[in-house]
Order: C-alpha cells, then sequence, then structure tokens
C-alpha cells in the first residue's frame, strides 16, 4: 500500500475537521476500552497469562530459525507447501502465480494485517482476477477504496449512511427502492452478496493469527466466520502470514488467546478459532485441495536482529489503538499506511523507513496507556522515545527544537541558573497574564495557542512552591 | 540463487547473532515440543464435580448468546430438534452429520422431521452435528473435520444445533487438548480442522452495533444429553 504517512500533520488536521470521523470516533470509548476492562476483572488470572504470552514470544524470537522450519517441515507432512517471501515485491508474484496456477477467477479474501501490507487486492486485480473482502468491515471499505482505519475494525471511521451509500452504488443488481437504513438490513444484503461470492470463489486467501510449530497448523480467529468459509470452499487455500507469527504448542496457542480477544474486543474468546492442519484428506468432504502457506520476512529480520524485538511480540489486538487518546482524536487513516495508533507508529517506520513516517513517532502524549493495556508487554512508550532519539541523532529534527532542546539541556546541568531563569520567566509571564488568566498568542508557541488559549502560570515554579510548603518526599 | 527459505533463515541468524542451533539446542526445543507443559491455567473451568462444569459450561455458552437445552437421554434428540424448528418458524428438515452420537437416533419419529446426511448445501436452513468436546471456561464447543462431519455444516446454515453428550464437557482448553492427544493424536492422525465455537457468528463492524449471523449461523443451540458419555 501507498503510504501517506509523510503528510500526517495534514491528515490529522483534516481528521479533525471531518465531522463524521469525529461522530465515529466519539463512540469509541465506550465500546472496546470499557469491554475489555470488565473481561479483565472477570479473570483474576489476565496479569499472569500476559506474562505467559510474552514469555512464549520472546522465547520463539530467540529460535525463531528453529520453530520456522519445523513448522514447514510440519506442512509438508501433511500434504501442504511453503514458500518464503523476503519482501512485499516477492510475495505479490507468488500470490499471482499461484492464483494462476489455480485458474482463478473470483478469489475471496479473509481480512489479514499482512495483505495490507503487501497490497494483495490491488496486485490481484491489476493480474485481472476478482478479489472480495469477505470480512464485513473490509468488505465495506474495500467497496469504498480505502485502507482500514483500525486494524480489527477496518471501517469505524463510517456511518451507517456512508455504508448504505457505499452498498447502493456496488449492488447494482439490487432494486434501488429498497430499504437500507438500520446495520441489520446492510448486514442481510452483505451476507446474501458474499455467500455468492463464497460459493463461486476459486481461491481462498487468508492471513493467520498464529502457526503452531507442533502441528503445522494455522490459527484463525474471526467472530463473522469468514475466514472459515474463505479456507474451507474454494478448492486452493493460500494463507500469507509474517514470520513472528509462531507459537510453539497448542498449550502456548491457547495462552495467547486467551489474552487475545480480551485485549482486543473484550470477549473471552472470538467465536471462531479454528486450527487448520494442511489440505483436504481421503474421505473428506470438504476443504481446498491444495494448501500453500507463504511465510514473509517483510522487514522482520531487521527488526529482530535491531533495537526493535520486543515489536515483533505483537499480536495484532489493537488494544494499544484503543486506548490511545491521539487515535482517539484523529483516528486511523491520518497515520498514512496500515497501522495506525502507538503500534502503527513502532511499526510503521520500521517497515517503510523512519524518512517516510517522521512525524509518526512524535505523534504521542507518551501517556503509557498503551504499554498499560499491551497484552504482549511491549513497552510502546520507550520504542516511540527510541525512534525520537534516533531522529535526533539523524539530524531529522528542525533546528529551531534542535538549538531548543540544547539550551534547555545546559540550562538543567545548572540547577542554580535553572532555578533563577525558571523562577524570572514564569513570574513574568505570571504578571504579563495576571489580569486575563491566559494567553491568546505567545512568540515560539504558537503549536500550543493555535488551537487554545495558554493558561497563564500563577507566578511561581513549582520548585518554589514545593519548598514553601516545605514539601517532604514521600 | 539462493532460496528465499536460506536467505530468511540466515537473516534470521545474523539478527540473532548466532549460527544454527547445535543439537543439544535443537534437543531442548524439540522436548519443549514433544512434552507440551501448560501455562497459567484460570481456576474459572477448573472444577472437581461434573455438575459444576456443566454449570459453567452452560452460564458461560449463554453469555456468548448460544440457547442451551438438557435432554435426559439420546431419544430426546430427534423430538427436540422438531421444536426447535418449530419454534423458530423453520421446515421441519434438517442436514445431519454422520457422528455416532447420531446412530440410533429416529428422526422421521418426530413428526414430519426430514433428516439427510452429507455436506452442507447453499440453501440448508439448520444442521445437527455433535462436538468432540465442551470447554467449560468460555462455553466454547471443540468440533473435529472428519469424513462424517463436514466443516461446512458448521458455516453455512443460519441455524446450528448441536448434539453434546455430557461426559464431553471438560474444563479447560489444556483438558481439551490432553483429552485430544490422548484418544486421537496431534500427529499424523490429527484432523485437518479443529474448530473452536463460542456462540453464533456476529459483527460489530456497522456503527459498534452487534448483530448476530454475520457469515456463519444466527442462532447456535447446544443440546446438552444426560447419561450420555463421550461419543469418541
Amino acid at each position: 500500500m501507498q503510504s501517506t504517512a509523510r503528510a500526517f500533520t495534514a491528515n490529522a488536521r483534516q481528521a479533525l475537521d471531518d465531522a463524521k470521523l469525529q461522530v465515529a470516533l466519539a463512540r469509541f470509548p465506550e465500546g472496546f476500552p470499557v469491554k475489555r476492562r470488565l473481561a479483565v476483572e472477570r479473570l483474576p488470572e489476565f496479569e499472569a497469562l500476559r506474562d505467559d504470552a510474552k514469555e512464549i514470544k520472546d522465547h520463539v524470537l530467540a529460535h525463531l530459525d528453529y520453530y520456522l522450519e519445523r513448522f514447514e517441515a510440519k506442512v509438508a507432512e501433511r500434504g501442504g507447501q511453503v514458500h518464503w517471501c523476503s519482501d512485499a515485491e516477492e510475495a505479490r508474484t507468488l500470490l499471482v502465480k499461484l492464483c494462476r496456477d489455480a485458474g482463478a477467477t473470483t478469489i475471496t479474501k479473509a481480512k489479514s494485517m499482512i495483505g495490507e501490507e503487501i497490497g494483495v487486492n490491488d496486485c490481484l486485480e491489476e493480474a485481472g482476477f476478482k478479489p472480495v473482502e469477505t470480512d464485513l468491515g473490509e468488505y465495506i471499505i474495500q467497496l469504498r477504496h480505502e485502507p482500514p482505519s483500525h486494524i480489527i475494525a477496518p471501517a469505524v471511521h463510517l456511518s451507517k449512511d456512508q455504508v448504505a451509500e457505499a452498498f447502493r452504488a456496488a449492488h447494482k443488481d439490487l432494486p434501488d427502492d429498497r430499504p437500507l437504513n438500520e446495520p441489520q438490513e446492510m448486514l442481510d444484503e452483505a451476507r446474501a452478496v458474499l455467500r455468492r461470492a463464497f460459493l463461486s470463489s476459486s481461491v481462498g486467501i487468508t492471513g493467520a493469527n498464529m502457526l503452531v510449530a507442533e502441528t503445522g497448523s494455522i490459527v484463525l480467529v474471526t467472530n463473522e466466520g469468514n475466514a472459515d468459509l474463505t479456507q474451507t470452499i474454494p478448492p486452493v487455500q493460500i494463507v500469507i502470514a509474517s514470520i513472528e507469527k509462531i507459537v510453539p504448542t497448542l498449550e502456548d496457542a491457547a495462552t495467547v488467546l486467551r489474552v487475545l480477544a480480551r485485549s482486543a474486543t473484550g470477549q473471552d474468546l472470538s467465536v471462531y478459532t479454528t486450527f487448520t492442519t494442511g489440505p483436504r484428506r481421503s474421505g473428506d468432504l470438504d476443504g481446498p485441495q491444495h494448501f500453500h502457506v507463504i511465510l514473509l520476512d517483510n522487514g522482520r529480520t531487521r527488526m529482530l536482529g535491531g533495537e526493535f524485538r520486543e515489536m515483533l511480540r505483537c499480536i495484532r489486538c489493537g488494544a494499544c489503538i484503543n486506548h490511545c487518546p491521539v487515535y482517539g482524536a484523529i483516528g486511523g487513516h491520518a497515520y498514512g499506511w496500515v497501522y495506525s495508533g502507538p503500534m502503527g507508529a513502532v511499526l510503521i517506520p520500521n517497515l517503510i523507513g523512519v524518512d517516510e513516517a517522521k512525524d509518526l513517532p512524535n505523534a504521542s502524549t507518551l501517556c503509557g496507556r498503551c504499554e498499560e493495556v499491551c497484552p504482549m508487554r511491549i513497552p510502546l512508550p520507550r520504542l516511540l522515545r527510541k525512534l525520537r532519539d534516533q531522529q535526533f541523532e539523524a539530524g531529522q529534527v528542525p533546528p529551531l527544537f534542535r538549538y531548543g532542546l540544547r539550551w534547555w539541556a545546559r540550562l538543567a546541568r545548572w540547577p542554580a541558573l535553572y532555578r533563577l531563569a525558571t523562577g524570572a520567566g514564569v513570574a513574568t509571564l505570571g504578571r504579563l497574564g495576571r489580569r486575563k488568566g491566559r494567553f491568546r498568542k505567545m512568540p515560539f508557541a504558537g503549536g500550543w495557542t493555535n488551537a487554545r488559549d495558554l493558561p497563564a502560570p500563577q507566578g511561581r515554579t513549582f520548585q518554589q512552591w514545593w519548598s514553601a510548603e516545605k514539601g517532604v518526599r514521600q | 540463487m539462493i532460496s528465499g527459505r536460506e536467505r530468511t533463515l540466515s537473516a534470521i541468524r545474523d539478527a540473532l547473532g548466532r549460527g544454527a542451533l547445535g543439537p543439544d539446542e535443537k534437543a531442548k526445543l524439540e522436548r519443549r515440543l514433544r512434552y507440551p507443559r501448560a501455562n497459567v491455567v484460570p481456576a474459572r473451568g477448573q472444577c472437581d464435580s461434573r455438575e459444576g462444569l456443566v454449570a459453567t459450561f452452560i452460564a458461560e455458552a449463554e453469555r456468548v448468546n448460544a440457547t442451551v437445552e438438557r435432554l435426559c437421554s439420546g431419544d430426546d434428540i430427534a423430538p427436540a430438534v422438531a421444536d426447535f424448528l418449530r419454534a423458530h418458524n423453520l421446515p421441519q428438515r434438517v442436514r445431519v452429520a454422520g457422528d455416532a452420537v447420531f446412530k440410533d437416533v429416529r428422526w422421521s419419529d418426530a413428526g414430519g422431521l426430514e433428516a439427510e446426511a452429507g455436506p452442507a448445501a447453499a440453501d440448508d436452513s439448520a444442521s445437527v452435528t455433535g462436538a468432540y468436546a465442551g470447554i467449560a471456561e468460555t462455553g466454547t464447543l471443540m468440533l473435529l473435520s472428519g469424513p462424517d462431519s463436514p466443516t461446512l455444516l458448521n458455516f453455512l446454515p443460519p441455524n446450528h444445533i448441536i448434539v453434546l453428550p455430557e461426559g464431553s464437557v471438560v474444563g479447560t482448553y489444556e483438558d481439551a487438548w490432553h483429552r485430544l492427544r490422548a484418544e486421537v493424536g496431534t500427529g499424523i492422525a490429527m484432523p485437518r480442522v479443529i474448530t473452536w465455537i463460542t456462540g453464533p457468528s456476529r459483527t460489530a463492524d456497522i456503527e459498534q452495533t452487534l448483530l448476530l449471523g454475520a457469515h456463519g449461523p444466527r442462532r447456535l443451540h447446544v443440546l446438552l444429553v444426560d447419561g450420555a458419555t463421550s461419543a469418541a
């Protein structure tokens, strides 16, 4: 997918001015975060499960070569075929070849973030196939030709009217005067349309939530059941998964599953969790004849060897996104690529280059809620700070900001001088702003005062107040 | 030419700052796979009494919009299916899996109920299948694919009735894996598809409004049969 992450500032401004988006985002805090909290409260072992899940993934990453080879051997043993691809281009070429070999026309797809990373739909369309997304949210955004705005709720930025509009534009064979006012009517329509796609599909493309080394199984988690129809009906199944999706055993998969849905939607478990191993067996009445797994690196080995290895523990639950105040204000599209929120702000620069996504690591208040809720205990604020450090070292920070920071750092090294300077500054500002209690404009603080007033200080610094009150460190 | 496989594996080893693992290290990992150990297991699914397990299973399944009906014996299966179809104004016709649990069921005795075996057809309105296990911790049903239990029976028809002997209710995911390893195995004999079903299909993709029956069944009805032990 083409990135617009470079235009983050403009994207964010546009998002803030988008009334429909703001209505959709306003629904957010009542949804996933509340449900997550209730689910976690019902499970006393949740914190211990997070520790175990983290440990499993750390263990896998330290032995990734072994587990991938083992997974490949098991898939082959059960009649499937594993392909290895280093980057998006290789994966796209292979995918088109496999679809051509299958004589495909209609190709059904279950939601896959790796699919978004490599731009599967565009490349299949260019090759003359008809890819159909089958997750309801993904289907809606496919009709609207836009990327997902959330990794687990791709169409969360849309109103039902916008969905109805997209359906009316796409489903031309249905009567114009049909009622399409309520979500239920839209679901019924999508279910009927997509059922036809399922039944005429020649290749099913899915992602994988996990790959189990012990058995060679792929694990797929959905609430709709679309992944199961995608992988059971067509004669050919192609799974695309990035290499860090491995877990060792079925027991380890169970542990990750216990934290996944709770962190994502606040369900104890998603409706369908399916462990699929190889193609149709003799005697089976359904299932594909051919079973392919594409293992994709696409930047993972680079992260494995660097400072961002911990990000590879991510299981794409979306908890950090759901709890991020910045995401809550601007939604997912502003981030400009496949991912968004705190995980996106770390992943995007790592996957498409720091130069391409300079603003993203800075689009965070570092409030720390993301780390608090991450089931895999990924230290997202620390990783964001690391990216900021790298930008500073690489000279990517604007000169004014650089010099400002340098002067501040010098000053801070001399506490007495620092107290004197800040004391004088705050006293002056306090006097100047005494009458109104706020400033409408302030030199060097346009970033703040363009959008809101700056409250005037009360005349004393915190340190002055602290010593006057004879504060004691607790 | 270097294959994608070699390129990825050597990139991983470079990143980890080591070569391929030695035999000792490999043997250790092999042991971890051969003798899988449980991680933390929640207390919710752990209960000494069968009645306690069954009660947890029912409560959890109902929390996620499944309906559960307890039957005294296998003789009640056909009438219960007929009643369910009547209650929801559905045709008295079901597609039935070939599980052993149905071998003595006389479908035609329940009024005009028609039961046909085989894979699901596009216009089937209801299916009846067995389940390998019920997992109490989240009210989950575990179904295995095989010649007698095609996977699409669980997904195509909008109504899914699952017959579960009470003896097949286990406590936790680990218990389910343990039983599968002991009875079926996780090697070459492991079924192609293992499906965990926790309530009927749903979506909240339009304005976060929860709707049932997205692509899979709108209704999931569990017939919990007393006195019957495990179907396997």
